[in-house]
């Protein structure tokens, strides 16, 4: 039996393509999208090699939200599962201070992934099968100084996944939300992350590839999330906005 | 960054950089001495500098694989692990292994790593075809046997001290299976455990562990391990049907430090006492799958915690031919006598090896390790002399202790190693808390 294809948005970053890696191991296809796809050449042979799998790249740039359909119609084999790891986490002075900054941030988190996602949804719809995997955050689950542009965005991410898995849950098609947490990535190089608290990319890759087998709605990557999180989202207004996290 | 080799002593405050492309390595070269580390699996301080240490994983591709010729063509990051896990599913095995598979390539290749099969295959070197390394200057050169032959012949075994290894072409062997055929035979001592090596020079695999507490008429009392890789004809139907299908790992993990005196001269002899009669008792054929016979400690997550906080440190000689018998004495005599046991001691001929600066030559060697104490580091400055004293030499890879004047005594080919890292500006751009110890 051959497995269906996974694509890859967003298959320069590190959890995109730690999620290919794993995907690749089960025995999937793998097409990467992004911007720049001639240099991702390495990246795609290298899939190749270590699971013996085709893979393919794909020039995608997730903004251009006018040419997604015909990105769709392009690739070579309909993917059966897409995984979106776009993000860019920007810098939050520079949201504060300029709005088209802040703009990108919302539009690269939020719009253009609803957008793209959007239409894999009604064509897997169409199909009646199919796994949508949306890459979302913990800084979307409760507002915060340090980063609500990018949280916002996100949080208008992880509500786009929630409506469309409830839209889809009767058509065959599943959607699930990941929320990774801190992850050792080159977005988080130079942070300092509890260690305890921080995933390995491989980590995230694994933990997804079994959502998506178990067909779960929501994972964090390590469960010591869901915790934290919780606590971070009871925490009463008056005094959530006192603090400094 | 604290950081430390696998035996967890010495222990550096590095300052540690993980660029992902050459051009982030080229400034970090133009800004000072540094030294490439790969997965922190060399024993000592090899891999270790306050001011510039590069964690080499993020250049972890494969590039390209020729199925003809079994040569992987690879970026230095990528662990042995990895490329068992991709090759080994299709026919192909490491021609040259250590006894752990979680080695980045460039660091086998910067230790010429050896493994059980030395007196067939050769070394690291034996599988390398080609290198690209960078130098001082950020520029970056392949060499091999025939190009550059001198840079080749220094970077395999050089421990990182020439330049930083990028990429490398890897000679993989053709296997039929997973599997192993091991012979265990059992030595009552040293005479009898070398005339069993002398005696399988044609087998694939041989080591031996050796009871290193054993002494007087027991002195080198060993079992001797051969193996080969299994053939269809040595599996049964099941196996025979699936031959690169091993059963999966249970794994273990020490999940804290243990504390100093867990281990001492009553429990390690009880240890190896239980162990060498459980071996004599179970001598002959067994099947063994890939994983449990090249990597039997990687089953067991921080086994270096056993030697506790202090960590512990290897020491690793080889002694010329005709200086190995009485020096394997001399050697086991001292530790015997100093009671200062190791669980993990192990006896290996190697085979005839013509190298510019790595470890092995035709002989044997011994390679124990010891939890850090006063008294185990005196112990073996006295087995560093013995070494000398029978004109053997040291493994760097496995190094933490020895001093610059045991190290220039023991090698030859030092003042050549030092003119070559001198000129070009090699010694100004690579350095690591070993070559500093070690007047490298």
């Amino acid at each position: 039996m051959t497995l269906p294809p996974v694509l890859i948005l967003g298959g320069r970053s590190d959890i995109g393509l730690a999620c290919a890696h794993a995907f690749a191991a089960k025995g999937h296809p793998v097409q990467l999208a992004a911007r720049n796809a001639a240099a991702l050449q390495p990246e795609a042979t290298d899939l190749g090699l270590r699971h013996a799998v085709p893979v393919s790249t794909h020039e995608f740039d997730v903004l251009d939200t006018a040419g997604h359909a015909a990105f769709l119609d392009a690739l070579p084999a309909a993917p059966g599962i897409v995984v979106c790891a776009i993000g860019m986490m920007g810098a939050q002075e520079a949201s504060e201070i300029d709005f088209a900054a802040a703009a990108q941030v919302m539009r690269s988190n939020f719009e253009a992934p609803a957008a793209i996602l959007g239409l894999v949804a009604n064509r897997m719809e169409a199909l009646g099968s199919g796994t949508i995997v949306g890459i979302s955050s913990v800084a979307g689950d409760r507002g915060r100084a340090t980063n609500y542009v990018y949280g916002s965005a996100k949080a208008g991410f992880t509500a786009f996944l929630s409506g469309l898995r409830n839209r889809l849950a009767q058509t065959g098609v599943h959607v699930v939300t990941v929320k990774p947490g801190f992850v050792a990535t080159r977005m988080t190089a130079g942070m300092d992350l509890p260690a305890r608290l921080t995933a390995q990319p491989e980590e995230l890759g694994a933990a997804v590839v079994t959502a998506v087998i178990r067909k779960r709605n929501v994972i964090y990557v390590r469960p010591v999330w869901a915790l934290v999180m919780a606590i971070i989202r009871t925490i009463p207004e008056p005094v959530f906005k006192r603090l400094k996290l | 960054m604290i950081l430390s080799g696998w035996g967890r002593f010495p222990r550096v405050d590095c300052r540690v950089t993980r660029p992902r492309t050459e051009a982030e390595l080229q400034a970090l070269v133009a800004e000072g001495a540094l030294i490439a580390r790969g997965n922190g699996r060399s024993y000592g301080d090899a891999a270790l500098s306050a001011q510039g240490t590069v964690d080499m994983r993020g250049f972890s591709r494969m590039l390209s694989f020729d199925a003809a010729t079994g040569q992987l063509v690879a970026e230095a990051g990528v662990l042995l692990s990895d490329i068992i896990a991709a090759f080994l599913p299709r026919g192909w095995f490491p021609l040259v292994t250590p006894g752990t598979k979680f080695v980045t390539l460039g660091g086998m290749i910067a230790a010429d790593v050896h493994g059980k099969n030395h007196h067939k295959d050769g070394s690291m070197a034996a599988s390398v075809d080609w290198v690209e390394v960078m130098d001082g200057d950020g520029v970056v050169q392949r060499a091999s046997a025939t190009q550059n032959a001198e840079l080749f012949g220094y970077t395999i075994g050089g421990m990182g001290l020439t330049g930083i290894i990028l990429r490398a072409a890897l000679r993989l062997r053709p296997v039929q299976s997973g599997w192993i055929v091991q012979e265990t035979l059992p030595a009552p001592d040293l005479a009898r455990a070398m005339a069993l090596f002398e005696a399988s020079g044609n087998a694939t695999y041989s080591v031996a562990w050796i009871d290193c507490l054993a002494s007087g008429d027991s002195l080198g009392r060993s079992l001797v391990m051969l193996g080969e890789h299994a053939a269809p004809a040595d599996l049964d139907n099941r196996r025979r049907a699936r031959p690169f299908v091993t059963p999966p790992k249970r794994r273990l993990s020490v999940p804290f430090d243990a504390p100093g005196f867990a281990l001492n001269r009553y429990s390690v002899g009880a240890f190896n006492a239980l162990y060498w009669r459980r071996g004599r008792r179970a001598a002959g054929r067994s099947l063994v799958d890939w994983d449990s016979y090249f990597y039997p400690l990687d089953g067991i997550g921080h086994w270096n915690r056993i030697y506790g906080r202090k960590g512990f440190a290897q020491f690793q000689c080889v002694l010329p031919l005709a200086a190995s018998e009485p020096g394997l004495r001399a050697l086991l005599a001292e530790i015997a006598a100093s009671g200062q046991g190791s669980f993990l001691a192990v006896l290996k001929r190697f085979g005839a090896q013509d190298s510019r600066f790595s470890f092995p030559m035709e002989g044997y060697t011994l390679a124990l390790d010891f939890p850090v104490t006063p008294a185990t580091l005196a112990l073996m400055d006295r087995l560093d002399a013995v070494t000398l004293d029978h004109g053997g030499r040291f493994y760097l890879a496995k190094d933490a202790r020895m001093s610059a004047a045991t190290l220039h005594r023991a090698d030859p080919r030092l003042p050549a190693f030092l003119a070559m890292r001198a000129a070009e500006g090699r010694a100004r751009s690579f350095a690591s808390a070993l070559s500093e110890r070690l007047d490298l």
